[in-house]
């Protein structure tokens, strides 16, 4: 718990790292200052683009003691405000899974290497984050642990695949490989709470570790405060789970925050 | 959640954006989250030039009643201009 005679002090900036294939992206980093060691944390932004509330967000994570970083996922598409450039990426029906997995293994990768790290990552998502959130958490190894917030289309018909994602997430949970936390709205069209239960019944199938929390009078992006989907007490109670879910996987980061 | 409905055409005209007047030669048509308005999805309208990078975009953000009431309206206006025999013809649409 914070106390008002810590010295608290973080470095936020934008920073390059190689993703798919290799590609140099640029990507948002915020970390406390001080040697460490800093549990890590890659922040999967949502279909409204890499915009200020995922900045914003990284800093959160930040402030509780993690190394806390947010890929670009639409870097290849192209620059100008965030809207601009998610409307463009909307249009061409998102990106890539494999992108968007190689994009993320290697923000991973950038927390990892750097000599202030105590070893261990996770992952957190929202929206479409969530979804890549369960994708990457079954497709990559090197994650401790993942926090899906209402993906939608983890569970896809047939007729919802594209090339560009081809196959539903809900169909790699033999392959997770770490604990998977999942807040979810009961007034959600997507996913759906009957979504929801669909793949916790695959995850219990396949006897992984997972702690799914559904959220009654809340729908899609409920910790959006600047939408109108926001529900404060329902998001309050929503962080506190992640950031417990974290401290229990990660090990205990430095007792900071609030 | 978001849909992934997306429909794009070749169009010619002209929009105004934030750096003036531009020369339009795509529409993105989409049924997902919207940047602004207070709806979880809306049908979302981005008048684009491609040529030019993501910044020259017109969007709109309309409620599903009034996209349907836009479409009314384009075509009512539309066959109104083509009855009096107003309708000219592009070489660029």
């Amino acid at each position: 718990m914070y106390q008002t005679d810590m010295y608290e002090g973080m470095l936020a900036e934008t920073v390059a790292i190689q993703g798919y294939k290799g590609d140099v992206i640029n990507a948002y980093s915020a970390r406390p200052l001080g040697a460490g060691p800093f549990p890590g944390v890659v922040l999967i932004h949502h279909i409204p683009g890499w915009d200020e509330w995922y900045r914003e967000t990284t800093r959160r994570f930040a402030h509780h003691g993690y190394a806390a970083i947010s890929p670009n996922l639409y870097y290849r598409d192209g620059h100008g405000t965030p809207e601009d450039v998610a409307a463009k990426v909307r249009a061409g029906g998102g990106v890539p899974d494999d992108q968007v997995v190689g994009d993320v293994e290697g923000a991973m990768r950038w927390l990892r290497s750097s000599p202030s790290s105590n070893g261990k990552v996770g992952v957190f998502g929202t929206c479409s984050g969530g979804r890549h959130t369960v994708l990457v958490a079954s497709r990559v190894k090197g994650f401790d642990a993942a926090i899906d917030c209402w993906g939608g289309r983890v569970v896809m018909s047939k007729e919802e695949l594209t090339p560009k994602q081809p196959v539903a997430p809900i169909d790699y949970t033999k392959d997770l490989s770490c604990p998977l936390l999942g807040l979810f709205g009961e007034e959600d069209r997507g996913p759906t709470p009957e979504q929801v239960a669909q793949h916790e019944q695959e995850l219990k199938k396949h006897g992984k570790t997972y702690e799914f929390h559904m959220y009654p009078k809340a729908g899609h992006g409920f910790f959006y405060y600047d939408r109108a989907a926001y529900r404060q007490e329902q998001a309050m109670d929503g962080w506190k789970k992640v950031f417990a879910f974290l401290e229990k996987h990660l090990s205990a980061p430095a007792k900071r925050g609030a | 959640m978001c849909t992934m409905i997306a429909n794009q055409a070749k169009i010619w005209g002209s929009g105004k954006g934030t750096r003036g007047w531009f020369t339009l030669r795509e529409v993105n048509v989409s049924y997902d989250h919207p940047f602004n308005l207070s709806l979880e999805h809306a049908l979302n309208i981005d008048f684009v030039n491609e040529s030019e990078g993501p910044g020259a975009r017109v969007a709109v953000e309309l409620s599903v009643e009034s996209a349907r009431q836009l479409v009314h309206t384009i075509l009512a206006t539309l066959e109104r201009a083509e009855a009096g025999g107003y309708l000219e013809p592009t070489e660029n649409a």
